[in-house]
């Protein structure tokens, strides 16, 4: 299994100057158990660059920066910064070595001021007081150098997550962090927000400092990075200059071979509506208003797509309709039930022919400690194919989950071992095979590949467009615009809470679904 | 006045009765703010009053035994430590075991080490306890109307300890406020990952808030078997534990109004004992066990968010781990 | 890459209790030696205390009764992921309710239809004992392990006062209600064997042993079995997805909370109905907290439960023998070794758990090579 990797002789990059890099890796080896997470990797970072580290999900790259800051110890392999051999064993060290890092999930204390946030770890002193007015002063001067304002005094958990992400990188600064580590910065952040923070990006190289930005988004990396580093199954497999490389070439090397990012379908058939949306609005558990009365139809024989950057509404139509949450308005019609008036859950609905695979596999669709064939029921539990009289019709069970896992080719084929034993590929095929297998008229999808592997990607496409060819209706909510491109025969846009348009996806350019992502309205497609 | 002196004696008890309560709940404050479930001020108070009163008896001094009381409390906070903070067992469970443990352990030592069926020897009030302190002119004020009194009975009269807790509150306020300890200890109960991020080290944190849980509990547990009584019997922190719990979760895990539940709840503690078999206007007998158990009702009643809210420490019970 | 490393199944279920209890046991030892008896007379003399002849294994088997009753209902709420530290405060209102059945009926009912109902009111009191803990942990998020503690307190209030002010035998000193007429006693296992010819010492133990086996057996179809067990379960390991499924955790943690306070309840018959034939203080002394010993140990799992519930009925019987013949040990060692046992097997488990799982890796990989 373990090849052996010739080290590449690592080139000095040219904007250096002369500066030794500012982050060199030298055999960075790392395993977790059986998983190679990291195998020999080597490459450098120069000085004042923005420098993308892309790779598929599971690539290593996270594993890698959390190396670099100290989360996790590596195997064998050096570290170097700025020259010197640092020896990072947590994240003091990286602070000390200065290394900055924001996390995809921010490192925060909700209920601390930023201006505390900030200082947490490096207060100046026993008492607060003093600490806390040099870092004010100290705080402002940075704001004004960068362009980063921030209200001091706000608690963290009222600000919105864009400016959450700033105080991040207020707090890497403030720490005179010279190489700045983002892992997926652009996740939560709507476009707008995406574009000021590569802003604020190029305005940290102006001033010298290096950053990294961990990604798998090929269009950031090609708006801001100036060289870039692919990463596959733990090793570095390629690096150029991001001008003289191109995004299909990026995904082909992330892949490891040519990937059709076209995904195989004839044009749709639509036939009777299936299910009728009006007007809904629907609260998350905070009671904030999440879904500002949405109306829609969705057609037999189609796969309707819900775009939008994560957290404009999307999440939660998607469990309104799945019968999680609860509507405060409108009503959803499905083969000529109204499902909200009569007040029918999750399991009345699956029953009605409404299936569901969740957009968060781990929290929502899948019990981890459970066996495959105990989460090959989930949601069908109290159907008769499964239990009889309140007993579990145990040979049942194992019959149809040995059936589902043939069906949809789940490695191993083994019903008795726990999900978390699966990969994330092999764990959404189950769900898939669960949801669809229920023979639904009509299939709720949320982020169907998030997490997937290239291979079970295809194959998960594949059965959708199939189950849509056999004239069921789905619904389609990705963060991934280039997947709902793909797939979906129409498109609804959802931006803070409401549809704000319609587009055909043949007619639709990336451009102009990230305007109406971004909330700027244009007239009817 | 009749009435007047009777209820300057009641306060006066519900002094004594909530010094170990003030105690056990600051012990407790520290930790739970830093994200440890402090379910084992039980055991740690009671493991405490143990050791004192065996020190004390042995060695004849009530400093030897306030020592033994601390470290003894100590040891035990950090098997809960080792337990919960390196090993992340869950908290719940390694607090009831030490609970447990002790109960045992106290009688059963003090069996073979004293041979007087699990307890240990009656302490003298010479050395080997804490005693009333007396302050000056407080026999002559106790002669002198309304403000005399309180003086006598509120304010001198206690023993060392009683004032040790009343000292111990605002330094405790301050530290975890004031200080860049407080500062990091709240962030830890928070948010454990910000902590770690932040370059600090969230098991060391963690250890440190449960080390002065030890200590504040020693020191409670000494008072209990050294200073409100004269040795140590079978179960004697009987609850106090829990109690402190439930007042640090009625306090809403800040300081001053932790202090106020523990007073609240001694006061009740301190008028059972009084209106024991005595017949009030109106409602009669009130039976004892019922002011006894209002501790805890009212505690319920604010856990369900019928008198305030309570809002845990949000990291609160579960182990840190990297990995995730 | 969950840290403290996985086991496989039987190792994890059969080997880590046994190597955390030999752990328990160890420390015991020691503790044992230091008070100045030698380990090895004690570890002899508790094994002849508790299994040495025909009574002692009754008395084994009867503190055992209680054990299975209170370490089911752990175990049924830990399922549902929740801990109910509540039982001894179950226990004792379950008691409660049985001794009200009897003292009501034990003159008018014969014993077949008191039994019924002393069974009901067993698992209705100490369900009714869980259900405010559980309401308020389901429809207002109280904190379980908080409120179940603030209930026993307020239980052991309450029993108190009925003891002392209403249920008390008028004219009697100790607050102890009258004795049942015998129409309302459990028969004894040895009166039970003797109907068929069977000749067994007279021990405590009783007819609740039975029952406490048949509420094994339903607790095993019920979780395991059942589409009730199932969601009882998928709540314990993942709300959401219990939702998400269309299953309502506060309901299934309601239900949860009731059995578990019904089985606590069972306690009850044992001793009240069975054992002491009245009502008195404190009657559960502490099998509430053994439960939440033998249910860890026996990984929730009834099988489990009942030999951990052996094992701690073997204690307490070999332990009380043991402060008859040693002088310098009281039966509060026993409440040590408890501790102990819980220590070891309930939080310290990753400490044995790493090691164990580090040998398995390295025979693992020296076996299938690279």
């Amino acid at each position: 299994m373990s090849p052996v990797h010739t080290e590449r002789p690592v080139e000095p990059a040219s904007p250096g100057r002369g500066h030794p890099p500012a982050l060199e890796l030298r055999g960075i080896d790392k395993r977790f158990g059986p998983v190679h997470a990291n195998r020999a990797v080597s490459f450098s970072v120069a000085r004042g660059t923005v420098h993308g580290l892309i790779g598929e999900n599971g690539a290593g790259k996270s594993t890698l920066m959390n190396i670099v800051y100290g989360f996790h110890r590596a195997d064998a392999g050096e570290v170097w910064v700025h020259g010197r051999r640092a020896d990072i064993h947590r994240p003091h060290d990286a602070i000390a070595a200065g290394i900055g890092m924001v996390h995809q999930h921010f490192m925060l204390v909700d209920n601390f001021t930023v201006l505390e946030n900030v200082v947490l770890g490096v207060e100046g002193g026993w008492l607060l007081a003093d600490g806390l007015a040099r870092a004010r002063a100290e705080l402002e001067r940075i704001a004004r150098d960068y362009g980063l304002a921030v209200p001091l005094d706000a608690v963290v958990e009222h600000l919105p997550v864009g400016l959450q992400q700033r105080v991040e990188i207020l707090k890497a600064l403030y720490r005179r962090a010279e190489l700045l580590i983002l892992d997926e910065p652009t996740a939560v952040l709507t476009p707008q927000e995406t574009e000021q923070l590569f802003r604020m990006l190029a305005r940290l190289r102006e001033q010298g400092k290096t950053v990294i930005l961990v990604t798998h988004k090929l269009r950031e990396i090609m708006a801001v990075t100036d060289r870039v580093t692919v990463m596959r199954q733990g090793a570095v497999v390629h690096e150029t200059a991001t001008s003289e490389t191109s995004e299909r070439a990026l995904a082909e090397k992330m892949v490891g071979r040519a990937v059709s990012l076209q995904v195989e379908k004839t044009s749709a058939r639509p036939g009777d509506v299936l299910l009728a949306v009006h007007d809904l609005e629907v609260r998350d558990r905070l009671g904030v208003t999440r879904v500002k009365g949405a109306s829609f139809e969705l057609r037999a024989g189609e796969i309707l797509g819900l775009a939008g950057v994560a957290g404009n509404g999307q999440s939660e139509l998607l469990e309104a309709l799945a019968g999680i949450l609860k509507p405060s308005r409108g009503e959803i019609v499905f083969n000529g039930a109204a499902l909200v008036r009569s007040g029918l859950g999750p399991r009345d609905r699956r029953r009605l022919g409404l299936a569901h695979v969740p957009e968060d596999r781990l929290h929502r669709g899948t019990v981890a400690a459970f066996s495959a064939q105990d989460n090959a029921i989930l949601g069908y539990q109290d159907q008769p194919a499964y239990s009889r009289g309140g007993f579990l019709r145990r040979s049942a069970i194992l019959a149809g989950c040995e059936r589902k896992m043939r069906a949809y080719d789940v490695r191993p084929p083994d019903p008795g071992l726990r999900l978390s034993a699966f990969s994330g590929g092999n764990q959404q095929k189950l769900v898939l095979a669960r949801e669809i297998d229920s023979a639904p008229q009509v299939l709720l999808v949320g982020q169907p590949t998030r997490g997937v592997d290239i291979g079970a990607v295809e194959f998960i496409h594949g059965r959708l467009v199939g189950l849509r060819d056999a004239g069921k209706a789905l619904l389609l909510v990705s963060v991934e615009l280039d997947e709902i491109l793909g797939l979906a025969d129409r498109i609804l846009v959802m931006f803070g809470g409401r549809i704000v348009g319609e587009v055909v996806p043949a007619e639709a350019s990336e451009e102009k679904l990230g305007l109406m992502m971004a909330g700027v309205k244009e007239g009817k497609a | 006045m009749e009435t007047y002196t009777l209820i300057v004696l009641l306060l006066a008890a519900t002094i004594r009765v909530a010094t170990p309560l003030l105690l056990a709940a600051l012990a407790g404050m520290f930790s739970e703010r830093s994200g440890v479930i402090d379910l084992g001020l039980e055991g740690k108070m009671l493991g405490a009053a143990f050791a004192a009163a065996a020190a004390s008896a042995v060695t004849g001094s009530v400093w030897a035994g306030l020592a033994a009381g601390i470290l003894t409390s100590v040891a035990l906070a950090l098997l809960i430590g080792f337990a919960c903070i390196t090993h992340r067992g869950n908290q719940v469970v390694a607090a009831m075991a030490v609970n447990i443990m002790v109960a045992g352990l106290g009688p059963s030592l003090a069996l073979a080490w004293f041979h007087l069926g699990g307890q240990t020897p009656q302490l003298d009030a010479l050395g080997q306890r804490f005693v009333e302190i007396v302050w000056p002119w407080a026999e002559r004020a106790r002669e002198a109307p309304l403000p005399g009194l309180l003086y006598a009975e509120l304010l001198s009269g206690h023993n060392l300890v009683v004032y040790l807790a009343a000292a111990l509150l605002p330094a405790g306020a301050w530290v975890l406020y004031r200080t860049r300890f407080g500062l990091r200890l709240r962030a830890v109960g928070e948010n454990p990952a910000a902590v770690d991020t932040a370059g600090i080290s969230v098991n060391g944190l963690r250890y440190q808030a449960v080390l002065i849980s030890g200590m504040l509990c020693g020191v409670a547990g000494a008072y209990l078997s050294t200073a409100a009584s004269s040795g140590f019997v079978r179960d004697m922190t009987a609850g106090k534990g829990y109690l402190a719990l439930a007042a640090l979760i009625f306090g809403k895990w800040r300081p001053y109004p932790t202090l106020g539940a523990c007073l609240l709840f001694a006061f009740t503690d301190a008028l059972a004992a009084r209106l024991q078999g005595v017949a009030l206007p109106v409602v009669g007998v009130i039976p004892v066990q019922f002011i006894l158990a209002l501790p805890y009702v009212l505690t319920v009643l604010l856990l369900a968010g019928f008198v305030g809210k309570a809002i845990a420490p949000k990291a609160i019970g579960v182990p840190y781990a990297k990995e995730d | 890459m969950s840290a403290p490393g996985r086991l496989p199944r039987w190792a994890d279920v059969g080997l880590l209790p046994v190597v955390s209890l030999l752990a328990a046991l160890a420390a015991s030892a020691a503790l044992i030696a230091l008070v100045g008896e030698s380990p090895g007379e004690a570890l002899r003399l508790m094994a002849a205390g508790a299994f040495g002849s025909q009574e002692a294994a009754g008395y084994t088997l009867y503190y055992a009764t209680n054990f299975i009753f209170t370490g089911l209902a752990v175990a049924v709420a830990f399922h549902a992921g929740l801990f109910n530290i509540g039982c001894e405060g179950q226990a004792y209102v379950g008691g409660l309710g049985v001794g009200l059945v009897c003292l009501g009926l034990d003159h008018h009912w014969p014993f077949w239809a008191i039994l019924p109902a002393a069974m009901i009111a067993a698992a209705g009191f100490g369900a009714a004992w869980a259900f405010i803990p559980a309401w308020l942990q389901a429809r207002r998020g109280s904190h379980i392990v908080i409120t179940t503690i603030m209930f026993n307190f307020i239980a052991s209030a309450l029993m108190t006062w009925l003891l002392v002010e209403v249920l008390i035998k008028p004219g009697q000193q100790s607050p102890e209600s009258r004795e049942f007429a015998s129409a309302a006693w459990l028969p004894t296992m040895s009166a039970l064997f003797g109907h068929v010819g069977l000749r067994l010492s007279a021990s405590p133990l009783n007819l609740a042993f039975v029952l406490a086996l048949a509420a094994s057996a339903f607790v095993w179809v019920f979780v395991w079995r059942t589409r009730w067990g199932y969601a009882l379960r998928t709540v314990g390991q993942n709300p959401a997805a219990a939702v998400y499924a269309g299953i309502s955790p506060p309901r299934v943690m309601l239900v949860a909370m009731l059995l578990s306070g019904a089985l606590a309840g069972g306690l009850g018959l044992n001793e009240v109905m069975g054992v002491q034939h009245r009502l008195l203080l404190d009657f559960p002394g502490g099998a509430g907290f053994v439960g939440i010993a033998v249910a860890l140990m026996g990984r929730n799992h009834p099988v489990g439960i009942f030999f951990a519930a052996v094992l701690f009925g073997a204690l307490y019987q070999g332990g009380s023998q043991l402060s008859f013949d040693l002088p310098r040990i009281n039966r509060d060692m026993v409440v040590v070794i408890q501790g102990l046992v819980i220590l070891a097997c309930g939080a310290l488990e990753n400490l044995f758990r790493t090691p164990l799982a580090a040998l398995f890796a390295r025979r693992c990989d020296s076996g299938a090579g690279d």
